[in-house]
């Protein structure tokens, strides 16, 4: 199985999300935001970071990445697209989420670990927890999920809403931390799984995230052969 | 009642990487006329005080005291007499 | 051709003594004209001004500099150039340097703290090594006024933005707050970087006919003369000049710290030198990379890159935009390295070449505007400064403060809301302290513990220094300072390798200023000897003042240390109901300099209390060789506020509390004697523990289940409810900054 982490300038999780996936059978390849073509991938990442230093709106200007269009076409293909933190951003700016994330809420960066619930764990990024609540990492400055009443009731009808925040840290809508398009094959979410793979680093609730999307990797994989 | 309209930009001597890289994202968009990008912030706040003197004087404070750092950063503002029944 | 621009002539600039606002002497300006045999042009006199500032030249700190132990079994490179290199085995190496940003922080206090994280950390990768993580060592002015709030909010976000956007993990620090800093603020920065031994590089301008290569950002009127402007004093009446402010880029800093790490791991062979433009930008890094290398240089100035219309040579070299390297490339190997910085969308200029003259010259629209000898340029004169011994040291009053207990939970309870002692996690949280993924041991701890991927090795890291102490012991004051860095490094279970430092003083010309420097720096090297940790490379902040009073003596030292196995990381935090707990080390009446004589008569008075170098060595090596051996728990080191501070830190964060049988004074209990640990062991482990000890070793209680701190002493015994402790230490810096 072949996994693209894209790298944009000013990215700068994308060695984490690279080593955590080398930890599942799974070869990532770190693919500059200037390549034009996807089809050799199963499954796309775009990591954390401050693409062009998130200087116009996070994710404002790696929209308009040549690599942009190739997500466009996987899309369409149906493949998985993971959009963490700073990709989260960038997915929204692109349309290919609903939403928008803003300013915290009190505005300033903030690390820290966050406690989320699961709200649909039949997702293909959430099926292998076995527990309703997990912790994980945040850094941003801009994850106040903003979406409008109509659409987040149309998020909510259609299970597109993954991950909430137990105790909300920026303002989110609803508590949104992560949320699906309506086809359910793009995702996007604040927290950091890619950091909560390793027991030295002392959290491992990132684990049942990346076993989710293998499984459901697999699981397509053989419907496929079938 | 005032409505001032007030733009805070980068002095010229200090560097913009802002608008530097707005500049280069509008050139690989192809807008390659465009020669300089500056980006600043813009305020409006209206002021309940009908003597323009008055409002003058106090644009000008709270810029140079709050608005702007005066070490790299300049202002410019406009007003606009707003009808106090607004 | 005639130039564009119009500039003093030499004949003006003698007589109406221009260089004298750009910090040259006229007795340097005279040695100038006798060692040229014709007076410096306008650009020239502007370089010599530049490289014979303090900032640059360090000709007023040498003499303490030089004193410095530097050597060891691991030192691959000492002080000298960007940053220091330690060998750790498996031919990898741990690369580390602090630098002070306190003038322009206090100016702007944003894009300072911001530009001093890029370029110390382009010290870090000019080395050719990837670096990993951040640390901060910050002083402010006591909070009780807003600009001393604005100062904090705005040099916190400084260091986030620059260092959370670059994405190395700001990891550690420390941050302390008394009213000697309310006018010069302190804003030290410590970078560590992780180099294959076969990418180190240095800056050094080898062989004639190389090319010296400009690469990053182009080149404005940013900063010109940041290097003088860090060697001159505040004032009330000064608003400051304000061309020393930068703003900073991160963005495209971390394009340009990728692709420079990038080239110097893939053509080894063909980087020849690597230095960034810091201080006294393209003046201070050509001419340096040349007298290391005993070359000279030839620049063509029409080919820098320029941001702005006009300028002239004097201000393309003295300019300090950010984000800007200078690269010595093997002739014939230009445009293989200019490619890699093109893929990354930098500009990268062949801008002049090595020569083999010592000549230091530059042209411009045709014309030769500086031509120098490169040996000259680059050594001020050095000064021997006349050094007394302040009266406030000679009349210390010899008793230690006795402070007075009326109520042990209440002084307890202020000492954990002292902003000093409080929990800053409402300051760091603003800091990525994860990206990267290598961290173990976060901001909070005594030191800050990353993993090394691939190896069984972690590096500890932190910052110490307690300016009270130097204050009233310039000496002893900077060897605690040490220690408390090592026992911070060894409470992480890691063993102490070096030190770099940021020799933060007044103005070095008044006698009592330049004494404190030179005790202090004899105190860092008494003890960095007795703990085999080198001086590797550091800076010094002169000039820090204001309204003519100095700062504290304040030598930030940045300590790493080296985990062989990553099994012996430890943390502070008590883990079981039912260990034991021990207190290494004696304790005595050491109140002068500390927090409870500061909370209890609002000063910081007398004569400092004693230091044991011989029992903190001892203590350190017993409490290394039993966290080694598997049988502690948790190990935290005595700091300010002393014992019955330290023993409440340890339940925090965790359900645990403890009950602990005092054999001294209630007052004691807030002693800051040096050369203490409190270290938590399993009863079963408890023959083994002890056996690595030989004295100094008392068992003084128990964890328990119950949250309660229960201190006996020999006068009274004390309930605290934990999470009321917990509460207060956590939320005092907090309430206090809103």
């Amino acid at each position: 199985m072949k996994a693209a982490v894209i790298s944009f300038p000013g990215s700068n999780c994308d060695y984490d999300m690279y080593y955590a996936l080398k930890n599942w059978q799974i070869t990532p390849t770190i693919v500059p935001a200037s390549v034009t073509d996807l089809t050799a991938y199963d499954v796309i990442f775009l990591p954390g970071g401050f693409s062009y230093g998130d200087y116009l709106r996070t994710g404002a200007i790696a929209q308009f990445s040549p690599i942009m269009q190739a997500l466009q076409t996987a899309n369409a293909a149906g493949k998985l697209i993971i959009g963490i933190c700073n990709g989260f951003q960038i997915l929204t700016e692109a349309g290919l989420l609903p939403g928008t994330l803003q300013t915290n809420q009190n505005p300033g960066f903030i690390c820290t670990t966050t406690a989320l619930h699961i709200v649909n764990s039949t997702s293909a990024f959430s099926s292998a927890y076995q527990k309703t609540d997990i912790n994980l990492p945040i850094a941003h400055g801009e994850g106040n999920y903003y979406i409008d009443d109509e659409q987040l009731s149309q998020l909510k009808a259609n299970n597109q809403i993954i991950f909430t925040y137990n105790d909300n840290p920026n303002g989110s809508v609803a508590n949104i931390a992560g949320v699906t398009n309506v086809a359910g094959n793009v995702f996007g979410m604040m927290p950091h799984p890619e950091r909560a793979v390793e027991t030295i680093l002392n959290n491992t609730d990132g684990q049942a995230f990346f076993t989710s999307i293998i499984n459901f990797l697999n699981q397509k994989t053989e419907a496929v052969k079938a | 009642m005032y409505l001032a309209k007030i733009y805070v930009t980068y002095k010229p001597s200090i560097l913009d990487p802002k608008g530097e890289t707005v500049k280069d994202a509008l050139h690989r968009l192809d807008y390659q006329a465009v020669s300089d990008v500056v980006m600043g912030k813009y305020f409006e706040i209206k002021i309940a005080n009908d003597n323009e003197s008055d409002v003058r004087k106090m644009v000008e404070a709270f810029s140079q005291q709050l608005l702007i750092n005066v070490n790299m950063e300049v202002f410019r503002y406009e007003l606009i007499a707003l009808s106090t029944a607004v | 051709m005639t130039p564009t621009y119009h500039e003093p002539t030499p004949a003006e600039i003698k007589t109406a003594k221009l260089y004298l606002p750009w910090g040259l002497t006229t007795q340097e300006y005279d040695l100038i004209t006798t060692k040229l045999k014709r007076l410096p042009n306008y650009t020239e006199t502007g370089l010599f001004a530049a490289m014979w500032s303090e900032h640059c030249s360090y000709k007023k700190s040498k003499p303490v500099l030089r004193r410095f132990w530097s050597q060891n079994e691991r030192v691959l490179q000492g002080p000298g150039e960007g940053a220091g290199i330690l060998d750790i085995g498996d031919n990898q190496a741990v690369v580390f340097k602090a630098e002070s940003h306190n003038h322009p922080s206090a100016v702007e206090p944003y894009e300072g703290a911001a530009t001093g994280v890029g370029g110390i950390l382009r010290d870090i990768f000019s080395m050719g090594a990837q670096p990993i993580a951040l640390l901060d060592s910050l002083r402010f002015g006591e909070i009780n006024d807003a600009h001393t709030k604005y100062l904090i909010n705005e040099i916190v976000a400084g260091i986030a933005g620059y260092g959370n956007a670059i994405g190395i993990p700001t990891v550690g620090g420390d941050t302390a707050f008394d009213d000697t800093y309310a006018g010069n603020p302190l804003v030290n920065v410590m970078a560590v970087g992780l180099l294959d031994q076969a990418a180190m590089k240095v800056g050094q301008a080898k062989g004639a006919d190389n090319a010296i290569i400009y690469v990053g950002a182009k080149t404005g009127r940013d900063g010109i003369h940041g290097a003088t402007f860090a060697s001159a004093a505040f004032s009330d009446e000064a608003h400051v000049d304000r061309s020393a402010v930068q703003v900073g880029d991160p963005f495209t800093e971390k394009l340009v710290m990728d692709a420079t790490i990038e080239i110097a791991t893939k053509y080894p062979e063909l980087v020849i030198g690597i230095q960034d433009m810091g201080a006294a930008g393209l003046v201070s890094s050509s001419a340096e990379m040349a007298a290391k290398a005993k070359m000279g240089v030839n620049l063509n100035l029409d080919l820098v890159p320029q941001r702005e219309t006009n300028m002239t040579p004097y201000e393309l070299m003295l300019s300090e935009s950010q984000e800007r390297m200078l690269l010595v490339i093997k002739k014939g190997a230009e445009q293989k390295i200019i490619a890699v910085f093109a893929r990354y969308g930098l500009d990268a200029v062949v801008i002049g070449r090595v020569t083999a003259d010592e000549r230091y010259r530059l042209t411009f629209q045709a014309k030769t505007v500086a031509d120098l000898d490169v040996q000259f340029l680059t050594h001020a004169p050095n000064y021997q400064l006349p050094s007394v011994k302040p009266t406030r040291l000679i009349q210390a009053n010899p008793h230690q403060y006795q402070p007075v207990i009326t109520d042990f939970k209440t002084t307890l309870l202020s000492l954990l809301a002292q902003p000093t002692i409080a929990s800053k996690a409402s300051l760091y949280q603003h800091f990525d302290s994860m990206v990267r993924t290598n961290t173990v041991v976060g901001p909070g701890s005594d030191a800050a513990v990353l993993r090394i991927r691939d190896t069984k090795k972690a590096l500890a890291m932190t910052t110490d220094v307690n300016g009270r102490y130097l204050y009233l012991d310039p000496f002893n004051g900077a060897q605690m300072a040490v220690a408390e860095a090592a026992r911070n490094i060894i409470a992480a279970g890691a063993e102490p390798i070096g030190i770099t430092d940021c020799l933060n003083f007044g103005n070095p010309d008044k006698p009592e200023v330049y004494y404190e420097l030179t005790q202090a720096g004899a105190g860092i090297t008494a003890f960095a000897k007795a703990i085999n940790t080198p001086v590797i490379s550091g800076n010094v902040s002169l000039y820090n003042e204001y309204n003519d009073e100095a700062i504290y003596p304040t030598p930030m030292i940045g300590m790493v240390g080296l985990h062989t196995d990553v099994a012996h990381i430890t943390t502070q935090s008590f883990k079981n109901a039912g260990d034991l707990i021990y207190l290494v080390g004696q304790t005595t009446d050491a109140f002068n300099g500390s927090e409870i004589q500061k909370l209890e008569t609002g000063q910081i008075t007398g004569a400092l209390f004693g230091f044991d170098a011989q029992q903190e060595v001892t203590n350190q090596q017993g409490v290394l060789a039993a966290i080694r051996g598997g049988v502690v728990n948790s190990a935290h080191d005595l700091a300010e506020g002393g014992l019955a501070v330290a023993l409440a830190e340890a339940t925090f964060g965790t359900a645990l509390g403890f009950t602990v049988n005092f054999n001294g004074t209630d007052a004691q209990l807030f002693s800051e004697t040096q050369g203490r640990f409190i270290i938590s062991v399993d009863p079963a482990n408890q023959a083994t523990f002890e056996s690595y000890f030989s004295a100094d070793l008392t068992q003084i209680g128990t964890v328990t289940a119950t949250r309660q701190l229960v201190f006996n002493t020999k006068l009274s015994t004390t309930e605290i409810d934990q999470k009321t402790a917990y509460q207060t230490w956590k939320d005092a810096l907090k309430w206090r900054l809103k």
